[in-house]
């Protein structure tokens, strides 16, 4: 599986200033067909990043195509992850190499989908989305400073910074590396003697 | 339209009443505990969570509360051949050995029940008032028609909830959408919800939970609500429903698996309390006048580019500044032009289907609309039902038969082109009008043009071959 815990990132990072991308987009419905959570990375955005199924060659115009943008960041327009549940957009973007998607509105559901993979949403004000997409579009090797900790986002050159929120559970299993599962399997008793309670 | 923002709390709201009662515990700070009564599994969204419980070495917690089927990737001729393609086909028979393996029902493929997982959820009544019910799938909010809070779950959840039969969820907002008075001829409850997100934009009950009221809703069969409660992922939100009434009942009344005699009797008395307060506050209303609504289309690459379909595409003027440059490219992708009207526009493909339109009722309705008269000739035309029960049905009430004679296609239940994930892709290029719920950019195929419109609608666009006011052929 693709855990990790995450604390303070520092990264170059891609801009993709399209908005309301769409789980359709990040993975299409046909390349949902894996029954591991590895592997989704070569199809993230397909249908952007290639022609068609059969051409192999990269669309020059698609931002992940452009040898000059990389990083673990990946800044999105507004609406991000909206549409299905799959959570293969998540692994999707872990497996191409993002670890945080920074933004000014995201969807609830891959918001959710992102932080049970390690995957930081970093929820931005539409100003601040602006600043950062124009910095990095004309400088690709600009830098932001995530830190989880502080819940900051930092653009290194100029120290121009934002807070960011996340709640406090979600926030000490992410830098803990625990995830919803373990915690849930320590209420078995408490669960159990809730279905006892409701009959 | 009116809008009003209210904060101030009062009485209970329905969805507070039916979230406190699965609250197991709430960690401070944090989400709620939140206890799932019923989870329906699919093909696409399981296999990873299945996996998670053997690396864990753990067991599902309460099989018998675990419904699954295979819907998503299903072939939708020929389903009693073995799958052709391969990775479907595997996905398929790792459903059925996970099934097997951790003792839950299975509906699959041949099996009698088999369809659509939110079309056999309430056929079956599975789906009832007051519960909570999960998928991993984001249109579980169907379910919410029944007065139930329902919503879709990303994998990791799905594996949470076999393991535990509980999430971590924290409550959302609420907001209710009124909608009072009659509707007009030829507008039904796909051209509501069509209406409701041309007005609030795909992210405008984002954060929300939806509850929809009013003297139009209560008027609608069940159906019809479903269809509503459907599309509020559409919106933006986590889920929609419905307070539970008599057409509830009557519809759930006899179902298999619904409560039998004196249980029944019971839990409808139970069903009554369902309501919210007269006095309650939500985070948000809105009020819609339900004569405002007319047959409805959309245009574009997300539900909320939607126009009456007597209307005309939004014009560049009047499109703000900050959404042109997505209006522009979405527009794009749909080879149409702004400021134009769809009517007399040519469509290749029409599909008559997916879990927002293919229960019976919308069977019933295109039929009576085909009967006697034939598909244009260059049309396709796809009808692929929610269910076997619904196929079933079909067959015996003759509808087969009027689209047969119609030259429309009535294929076995799957999800089929409402996602692509099957041999059912509309091409690259072409236009289809089609009763889903998603026009994304390659939702139906790599490059296919998707126009959502309600089953009347698409029914009139198979005769005409084009796209059309339904109200001038009634
Ligand atoms: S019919 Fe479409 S929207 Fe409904 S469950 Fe299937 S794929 Fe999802």
């Amino acid at each position: 599986m693709m855990k990790k815990n995450i604390n303070t990132i520092i990264s170059t990072a891609v801009p993709l200033t399209v908005e309301n991308v769409d789980t359709d987009q990040i993975i299409p419905a046909r390349f949902l067909k894996g029954t591991t959570r590895e592997g989704f990375g070569k199809n993230l955005f397909r249908d952007w990043r290639y022609k068609d199924d059969d051409d192999q060659k990269p669309r020059a115009d698609f931002v992940l195509n452009n040898p000059a943008f990389s990083g673990r960041i990946l800044v999105a327009a507004k609406n991000f992850g909206c549409g299905s549940s799959r959570e293969h957009a998540a692994w999707a973007l872990k497996d191409y190499g993002f670890d945080v998607v920074v933004s000014s509105f995201f969807a609830d559901i891959f918001s959710n989908n992102a932080l049970n993979n390690f995957l930081l949403p970093v929820l931005v004000s539409d100003s601040f989305l602006k600043l950062i997409f124009e910095l990095i579009q004309n400088n690709p090797s600009e830098k932001l400073e995530v830190n989880l900790e502080k819940q900051i986002i930092r653009i290194s050159s100029t120290g121009g910074e934002e807070s960011f929120e996340i709640n406090t559970y979600k926030k000490a299993c992410l830098i803990n590396g625990y995830d919803d599962i373990d915690y849930l399997l320590s209420l078995r008793n408490e669960i159990e003697e809730f279905e006892k309670a409701r009959v | 339209m009116n809008e009003y923002i209210i904060s101030k709390q009062v009485g209970k709201t329905l969805f507070e009443k039916i979230w406190n009662k699965h609250v197991v515990k709430t960690i401070n700070g944090g989400p709620s505990v939140l206890y799932i009564d019923k989870h329906f599994i699919h093909e696409v969204t399981s296999p990873q969570a299945f996996n998670g419980l053997k690396k864990r070495g753990l067991g599902v917690l309460r099989p018998q509360q675990v419904i699954a089927t295979a819907d998503h990737n299903v072939p939708t001729i020929n389903q009693h051949l073995p799958i052709k393609e391969e990775l479907s086909r595997k996905q398929v028979e790792q459903l059925i050995s996970n099934c097997a393996n951790f003792g839950i029902e299975l509906y699959g493929l041949g099996h009698p029940y088999q369809g659509i997982v939110h079309v056999i959820g309430p056929e079956l009544g599975i789906t009832q008032p007051g519960t909570t019910i999960v998928c991993g799938d984001s249109h579980t909010s169907t379910h919410g028609a029944f007065g139930a809070i329902a919503f879709g779950i990303g994998t990791s959840e799905v594996e949470m909830v076999l393991a535990t039969q509980c999430l971590l969820q924290t409550r959302p907002k609420l907001m209710r959408i009124n909608i009072e008075g009659n509707l007009n001829k030829g507008v039904v409850s796909k051209d509501i919800v069509l209406y409701i997100i041309s007005k609030i934009s795909a992210s405008g009950a984002t954060g929300y939970f939806v509850e929809y009221a009013g003297s139009a809703i209560r008027a609608l069969s069940m159906e019809a609500r479903m269809t509503i409660c459907n599309m509020s992922i559409e919106m933006g939100a986590r889920g929609g429903f419905i307070a539970p009434d008599e057409t509830t009942f009557n519809y759930l009344k006899g179902r298999k698996f619904a409560p039998q005699s004196h249980e029944w009797d019971k839990q409808v008395a139970a069903w009554k309390e369902l309501y919210t307060d007269q006095d309650a506050v939500f985070d948000k209303e809105l009020f819609i006048d339900a004569s405002e609504i007319e047959p409805m289309i959309t245009y574009g690459t997300n539900p909320g580019m939607g126009i009456p379909v007597s209307g005309h595409i939004p014009s560049l003027n009047e499109v703000v500044d900050e959404d042109k440059s997505s209006f522009e490219k979405s527009l794009y992708y749909m080879g149409l032009q702004p400021g134009i009207s769809l009517i007399g526009k040519k469509v290749d493909y029409v599909f008559i289907g997916s879990c927002t339109n293919s229960r019976i009722e919308d069977l019933r309705m295109v039929a009576a609309f085909v009967k006697g008269r034939k598909k244009s000739g260059d049309v396709e035309v796809w009808v692929v039902p929610g269910s076997k029960q619904v196929e079933q049905q079909a067959i015996e009430e003759g509808i087969d038969k009027i689209f047969s004679d119609a030259g429309f296609q009535l294929r076995q239940p799957g999800c089929s082109a409402c996602l692509g994930m099957n041999e059912d892709k509309i091409p690259a290029g072409k236009y289809c009008i089609s009763t889903s719920n998603r026009n994304f950019e390659g939702r139906q195929g790599p490059q296919a043009r998707t126009l959502l419109a309600s089953p009347l609608t698409a029914a009139v666009a198979a005769i005409t071959g084009q796209v059309a006011d339904v109200r001038d052929y009634l």
